[in-house]
């Protein structure tokens, strides 16, 4: 329920509807899209990743000198949460052919491809297998399958969506992998939404040129991650989970080759060694850092993990001074501040609204310059709509929908969104949402190329902790995508290489090393990394957690 | 699929002031709010005062926890945070979401860390889409007794004791479409007095379902063939070659469906 002094915009905003739905029936754009130009300005004056102190200089490491994300930064420059030392490498744990950092998507896609290519692997997890952004993808994955569309014109949408950044092979893999994906999922059970004649059922995203969406009402990710994970489970004997035990570290051997992991079992506190002739990284991103102290779309665990054990094995980061924000966080009630309203919701119709009911943005421009024109609308124009507890919103008319549709649509499509705000007695098919950009993805990652190989040989990374392939944007679909399509691929080709890859001694000496050159920078700090999860006590709490020293597994 | 009829329904509480505050950047912290109205909440037994609108998540990380089991998602999709709860002067035992369920004043609380479930391994490829299936991996479920104790547990509102049903009577597409929604919680299956698994029965026909019962679609077969048979392979070399003007231009002047 809106409080009533919102009740003067909302009028204005049903007022409105009709005028717009029929500009949404006329066929033209309800708003003119925005000139290269305009796109440039939008960002460079209100994107929060242009503003001077969201990047810093990091001084140590592969990207020494290089600017990024201040967040990313400090996580890089931290100490390890071991000492090298403590540990005899000579009689490792566990002994298997790949290590997989991380359980989402791209975890689940990889152990189950590299089993069909004669590899056994291990899959450390922080939390539970499935605990992922994966598993909460709402809108859809994209993919060029229909006659109108091509895997080449969806090249184009992602390069121009990613500011032509992109890396080109990694996404010509992405777009070109696109259509064997949608099947490969189908034929492992997932429930795609389908026309009536069982073509899929399609619809835009945000820059998009086709309509090339595909989701499974607005459980897209629920539904595809668990069947990855039913599927991964049915091979007990060639996949083993290890499920809140995240890797730590890399183990490299003498030769500068990734050869396994040290593991952390967070309820027993224990550690334990994996040796493994191929690790692949897929432990997605970073929105549980809070960047610019942004809310977060992202799941518990979404802590940057991987960057930073990659990092100090001496692997090559891009693209990490760009972040991405949902355009459509909710942001009233407070209870559900910066959870995702899927840009489904924008693709089947629905329209951003200022407080006067007008349109003031294209709704289908990329993430970027979508988010950047909400921030404008409220913090410029002042056109926003402020909540009680001092958050800013625009409006986003979802009973425009059920009109465009017809009736039940938001019912059958949006089941997941509408169960979000029931709860709190607002009728997404009568009043609209209240939102705001919310931290959603990390656009830069390790640098693959499309063998998901990077510059550390015999280490592999897949999905979101991965860079380049969006340039330094995403577009929306492609993520869910490229989960897939580089899991696979990471898998692929890790099993490959695991065949014959030699494995030397094995050494922790990296980490060592890398505490020398914190030493040697002069940096002086307690920050110890990986992050693994984030801190949600209160001030009055944290005044009280007095203990000096701690003993055990006391902590 | 059912009507979402949501019988969690809160009321939202009325804010106490108008805002005025302007904020120069929106984050996570910019709350402006005057002296949240407090309840009591009993976490696995122990009284901790919290925020009146807090779900029940946030309470226990205000009240000083660091959850490590419990929390995955935090947005309903994961059902990491299954929670049991019961309320003051009555019997009943309610269970929800921690990270979609609000406090009440006197709630008794406590979350499920995990629910032991079985899940017999199995090759999708060699299972046929009919009752059979179920009688063998499932034999449990035709122990139902149609209690219903499932259905009022779901917190998803689901039709979950229908969908069991429906698989007792081959029914896979039933079963697929009241079970989509499933947030796999695990709150059914550990009232089930049949000790059944449902949102594991759910899974098997999800994909049965996926895998042999759906239509399929002639343009993805096509759009297979064609990248099978490297129809796009000189567009893409073609483009990869462009400069960066080039690509913007080309991209500026694209048509759109």
């Amino acid at each position: 329920m809106y409080p009533d002094y919102m009740h003067d915009s909302l009028k204005k905003v049903d007022e409105t509807r009709q005028k717009r739905l029929e500009l949404e029936r006329s066929g033209k754009n309800v708003f003119p899209p925005m000139t290269a130009e305009e796109r440039e300005d939008v960002l460079n004056k209100f994107h929060p990743d242009y503003k001077p102190e969201s990047r810093r200089q990091v001084h140590i490491g592969p990207n020494k000198g290089e600017l990024l994300t201040t967040e990313v930064a400090d996580i890089l420059e931290s100490h390890s949460r071991i000492e090298s030392k403590l540990f005899d490498l000579t009689t490792p744990d566990y002994e298997t052919d790949i290590l997989i950092v991380g359980a989402g998507g791209a975890g689940c896609a990889a152990a189950i491809i590299a089993r069909q290519n004669g590899a056994q692997s291990i899959i450390s997890t922080k939390l539970r297998m499935g605990d992922a952004n994966s598993m909460m993808s709402q809108g859809g994955m994209q993919a060029a399958v229909t006659e109108k569309d091509s895997p080449t014109i969806h090249y184009l949408d992602a390069l121009g969506g990613g500011h032509f950044d992109n890396k080109p092979d990694l996404v010509r893999a992405l777009t070109e992998d696109g259509p064997e994906v949608v099947k490969w999922l189908e034929d492992l059970g997932v429930v795609w939404d389908k026309n009536p004649d069982g073509s899929m059922y399609v619809l835009h995203g945000g820059g998009t040129s086709r309509k090339r969406m595909h989701s499974c009402r607005d459980y897209t990710g629920a539904i595809i991650m668990r069947t990855l994970m039913d599927e991964v489970r049915n091979h007990p004997d060639d996949i083993k989970v290890l499920e809140f035990m995240p890797t730590v570290e890399l183990i490299m051997d003498d030769k500068g080759r990734c050869a396994g992991g040290i593991l952390y079992n967070m309820e027993t506190e224990e550690y334990f060694t994996v040796k493994a002739k191929a690790v692949i990284i897929a432990t997605g991103g970073y929105g549980r850092l809070h960047i610019r102290g942004f809310d977060t779309t992202n799941h518990y665990g979404a802590t940057g993990d991987g960057l930073v054990i990659a990092y100090r094995a001496g692997a090559k980061l891009m693209y990490m001074d760009s972040v991405q924000y949902h355009p459509t966080g909710s942001v009233f009630p407070e209870q559900i501040a910066g959870f995702l309203i899927t840009e489904k919701i924008r693709g089947a119709g629905g329209q951003p609204i200022n407080k006067f009911g007008e349109l003031f943005v294209w709704p289908r421009e990329p993430r970027d310059v979508e988010s950047a024109s909400f921030i404008r609308e409220c913090l410029e124009r002042k056109n926003g709509i402020q909540t009680p507890s001092g958050r800013w919103g625009v409006w986003l008319d979802s009973p425009l929908i059920e009109i465009i549709q017809g009736d039940g649509y938001m019912n059958k499509n949006f089941p997941a969104m509408y169960r979000q705000f029931i709860r709190y007695n607002i009728d997404i098919t009568k009043e609209p949402m209240l939102v705001y950009p919310s931290l959603h993805y990390q656009n830069g990652g390790v640098e693959i190329n499309d063998h998901c190989e990077t510059n550390v040989k015999g280490l592999y990374v897949a999905g979101e902790a991965s860079g380049g392939v969006h340039g330094r944007n995403r577009l929306m679909g492609n993520s869910v995508l490229d989960y897939n399509v580089f899991g696979r691929r990471a898998g692929k080709f890790a099993a490959g290489y695991a065949k014959s890859a030699p494995i030397g001694k094995l050494s922790l000496e990296h980490i060592t090393a890398y505490e020398n050159e914190l030493k040697k920078a002069k940096i002086k700090t307690d920050r110890v990394a990986p992050v693994l999860l984030p801190l949600y006590t209160s001030d009055e709490v944290k005044k009280r957690q007095l203990t000096a020293h701690y003993e055990g597994t006391l902590r | 699929m059912a009507k979402i009829t949501a019988k969690t329904k809160v009321k939202a509480a009325k804010p106490k002031t108008k805002p005025g505050k302007t904020a120069k950047t929106q984050t996570a912290s910019a709350k402006s709010e005057p002296p949240k109205a407090m309840v009591t909440v009993y976490i696995m037994g122990k009284a901790h005062k919290v925020p009146a609108d807090a779900t029940i998540m946030g309470a226990i990380e205000y009240a000083g926890y660091q959850i490590k089991r419990g929390a995955g998602c935090r947005e309903g999709f994961c059902g990491a945070c299954a929670t049991v709860y019961r309320l003051p002067g009555d019997y009943k035992i309610y269970t929800g979401m921690a990270c979609m369920t609000l406090v009440q004043d006197g709630m008794w609380l406590s979350q499920l860390p995990a629910i032991p479930s079985q899940k017999p391994v199995y090759d999708l490829d060699k299972l046929e889409p009919n009752v059979a299936v179920f009688q063998k991996l499932y034999p449990e479920v035709f122990r139902c007794v149609a209690c219903n104790t499932c259905t009022k547990a779901c917190p998803q509102d689901l039709e979950v004791m229908d969908y069991i049903q429906a698989a007792k009577q081959g029914n896979i597409e039933k079963v697929m479409d009241l079970s989509f929604d499933c947030l796999s919680c695990g709150l059914c299956a550990i009232r089930c007095p049949a000790e059944i698994v449902h949102f594991n029965v759910g899974i098997l026909a999800r994909r049965l379902y996926g895998k042999y019962l759906r239509k399929n679609s002639d343009h993805l077969d096509k759009m297979l063939k064609n990248v099978k048979s490297k129809k796009y392979d000189a567009a893409y070399k073609e483009m990869m070659k462009m400069k960066k003007d080039e690509l913007k231009k080309k991209y500026y002047a694209r048509d759109s469906e």
